[in-house]
């Protein structure tokens, strides 16, 4: 009978390893990140994957088991969580992790946001407050967001603080070497023309001077619609582009069908880690970025 | 500017570092809207065969699906919601009747730091019972609720009372929780006592499957008693509709399940959605057959178990675009009448009613929502009914985060 009950509580509350903190990263990226800046001293739970759609997820029990066991939860802000995020976090019964206290964590909340609406109406599509929360792909911004979750993670874990340390410093100087080496790569990117398909990359233009001459939707988060598309067949008769961009969870339907009519590269980008067979980690992501980007100038 | 300030002044350095460490972390959007404020508009227009006051074969002491019939204005729905303290959450939603008048749908505080897996709720809020019972109507995927919830919990039960749940620590999803409450609504009745007029209980399991699928499984027990309630054109043995009075004990117990697949997971583009629900209920106390002035008014010992279930299947076959198909079935089940009413009320009704709907709908975005449904009715006996119904459903303010 003892056994029977050791090994049901073995069962019910097995956690895998002795790591110290329990992390729920929202997407992808940012699991990537902790793990740079922490390796095995967490246990990181991502929520969702790079072929979702991180506007629409579902507030599943599986999430609100996992932010129920959360040190802390690490996510962009800027409402791209907020279909589901409140939900799970106060469905999990967890105080630790609750918006304000120190086990939540907004990547948005030190980056310097970009397309910050001067007006909010609904009538503009799904816009967001606090502006475009797609702030993973400008590697620049994992700057200020390495700091800061570096500093959270040595704050709820003192006893591995130096460790936390010295890994923020190593990933700092790592990461401004791999920037240096992209810019450099990407150079003949500057001020080429795209089409993008949704308003996702924002960052990723602004980083790599690329011009965004139209957008597939016709209002953020609205299906690009055949009335809409032909329309932007017009625009690129006069502002020609070289290629039109989705991220890899989006439909490839509306940019396949742009591309074999604008006779342009519809180029399919992994816009997290895991996007793409290449994008295994931070460095892949942007590697991969880089080369589709300069393969689709072509 | 904010910078020039913060460092102006040493004695202010404390000061800004905690209002940088506020904005830092300002939380979900809601809190842009200090409270969160919603409001939901919705309509439809009903074409039936017959009329909508008929009740199922064999529940005709149970409450009506309440259909209506040509162009109506659904219940407008307004929620405010928001952080009360870092210790509560209040959150309160009223319908607006097209009638005129606001009734109380929920009005809640919820916990916020309880911790350790636990959440406590008072106030009024829709029973954890169930799968449906918990969602709003602008969230279901019909324009109506299914057979079973429409007689046995009279669409949906709100409780005035507190609810405690416990979130295990497990890697699944494992949740049970209890409620107490005033047993205000059908199958309860308001009385003036002191102590719980009903209560619940329920326990939630659930998980993924890979990437592409999730699921929850549930069940529960709610317990209250009906005293003097009163039904009105009741069929009776001779032929006559008459008003019986009932009192007695009633327990429900369910049965819930639900399954989703989204392939890579991506329910922005297509997904389907399984899920079925089983209530069983046992009434059993007096029944006073006849309560007319001229009345028989005889009586005696009366317990039934009605049971009913409903299975139904979503598919978002393209972005912005679902289908659906249910099934619903009734059982009015054999009724154990006392000899002197034996020759009165009828105790087998020999007729399980049944209906199949189907809908179809359109979200141009997250926001707003128009629906086509059809439905075949055969809850009457010998009154089958063809259905349609036109129904659009639009929400603005603050974007509210919906449950599983």
């Amino acid at each position: 009978m003892k056994n029977l009950l050791f090994a049901i509580s073995l069962l019910l509350f097995s956690s895998t390893s002795n790591a110290s903190l329990n992390v729920f990263a929202c997407e992808p990226e940012w699991a990537a990140l902790v793990q740079q800046l922490a390796g095995d001293k967490t246990n990181i739970y991502t929520a969702t994957a790079a072929l979702q759609d991180p506007h629409h997820i579902e507030a599943r029990p599986s999430l609100i088991a996992k932010a129920r066991r959360a040190d802390l939860v690490v996510c962009t802000g800027a409402e791209l969580e907020m279909a589901w995020l409140p939900v799970v976090l106060r469905e999990s019964g967890n105080s630790k992790v609750q918006p304000g206290g120190s086990g939540y964590f907004e990547a948005a909340s030190v980056v310097h946001m970009l397309e910050v609406p001067t007006r909010l109406d609904r009538g503009d599509g799904d816009v967001h407050a606090q502006g475009n929360p797609h702030i993973q792909t400008d590697p620049r911004n994992f700057l200020p967001v390495a700091d800061a979750l570096g500093k959270r993670l040595a704050q709820l874990d003192p006893a591995n603080a130096a460790d936390y340390r010295q890994r923020l410093a190593a990933f700092t100087r790592r990461w401004n070497e791999a920037i240096a080496g992209w810019e450099k790569q990407a150079a003949p990117l500057k001020g080429v023309a795209v089409v993008v398909q949704h308003q996702g990359f924002p960052y990723l233009s602004a980083w790599l001077g690329l011009k965004e001459v139209a957008t597939l939707e016709p209002k953020p988060g609205m299906e690009p619609s055949a009335a809409h598309l032909s329309q932007v067949l017009n625009t690129l008769q006069q502002h020609p582009a070289k290629m039109v961009l989705r991220a890899a969870y989006q439909d490839d339907r509306p940019s396949e069908w742009v591309s074999q009519r604008a006779h342009i590269a519809a180029v399919e980008l992994p816009y997290t880690v895991g996007g793409s067979a290449e994008a295994k980690d931070l460095y892949g992501l942007f590697d991969d970025t880089i080369a589709r980007l300069l393969k689709g100038m072509q | 500017m904010f910078k020039r300030i913060c460092s102006n002044a040493a004695i202010a350095v404390l000061l800004c570092h905690s209002i940088q460490a506020a904005a830092a972390d300002s939380g979900n959007a809601d809190n842009a809207f200090n409270p969160a404020f919603s409001l939901i508009l919705s309509g439809s227009y009903g074409n039936l065969q017959r009329d909508p006051a008929i009740p199922a074969t064999g529940f005709a002491m149970n409450p009506n699906p309440g259909h209506e019939q040509g162009f109506n204005l659904g219940e407008s729905e307004m929620g405010i919601s928001a952080n009360i303290d870092p210790q509560f959450r209040g959150a309160a939603t009223l319908a607006l009747d097209p009638a005129g008048g606001i009734s109380v749908e929920n009005a809640f505080v919820q916990t916020t730091s309880l911790g350790d897996g636990l959440n406590l709720k008072f106030g009024r809020f829709f029973s954890g019972l169930g799968y449906l019972n918990e969602q709003h109507a602008h969230a279901w995927d019909f324009t109506d609720q299914p057979l079973v919830y429409a007689v046995l919990w009279e669409n949906q039960l709100a409780e005035d009372g507190l609810q405690l749940k416990w979130l295990a620590p497990t890697d699944m999803f494992f949740e049970i929780g209890g409620e107490v409450g005033k047993g205000r609504g059908f199958p309860g009745t308001e009385r003036a006592k002191n102590g719980s007029g009903a209560g619940v209980l329920f326990a939630h399991v659930g998980d993924d499957i890979g990437i592409e699928q999730s699921w929850r499984a549930g069940a529960s027990l709610h317990r209250t008693r009906r005293v003097a309630a009163e039904s009105v054109d009741v069929p009776d043995l001779n032929g006559n509709a008459v008003t019986n009075l009932f009192s007695g004990d009633s327990q429900t117990v369910g049965l819930d399940l639900v399954w989703k697949y989204a392939p890579d997971g991506n329910v922005r583009n297509s997904y389907v959605k399984l899920q079925a629900e089983y209530f069983r209920r046992k009434e059993s106390g007096e029944l006073t057959y006849d309560t007319a002035l001229a009345g028989a008014n005889v009586t005696d010992s009366y317990s039934v178990t009605q049971s009913g279930f409903y299975v139904q299947g979503v598919y978002q076959f393209m972005p912005r675009w679902r289908s659906a198909l249910r099934y619903d079935r009734l059982d009015p089940g054999i009724a154990q009448i006392g000899a002197l009413n034996a020759g009165n009320v009828i105790a087998d009704y020999a007729y399980n009613p049944t209906r199949t709907t189907w809908m179809l709908d359109y979200s141009p975005s997250e926001f707003s929502r128009l629906r086509l449904q059809l439905a075949h009715d055969n809850s009457r006996q010998g009154l089958a009914d063809n259905q349609v119904f036109v129904q659009y459903i639009m929400s603005l303010g603050a974007h509210g985060a919906h449950q599983y």
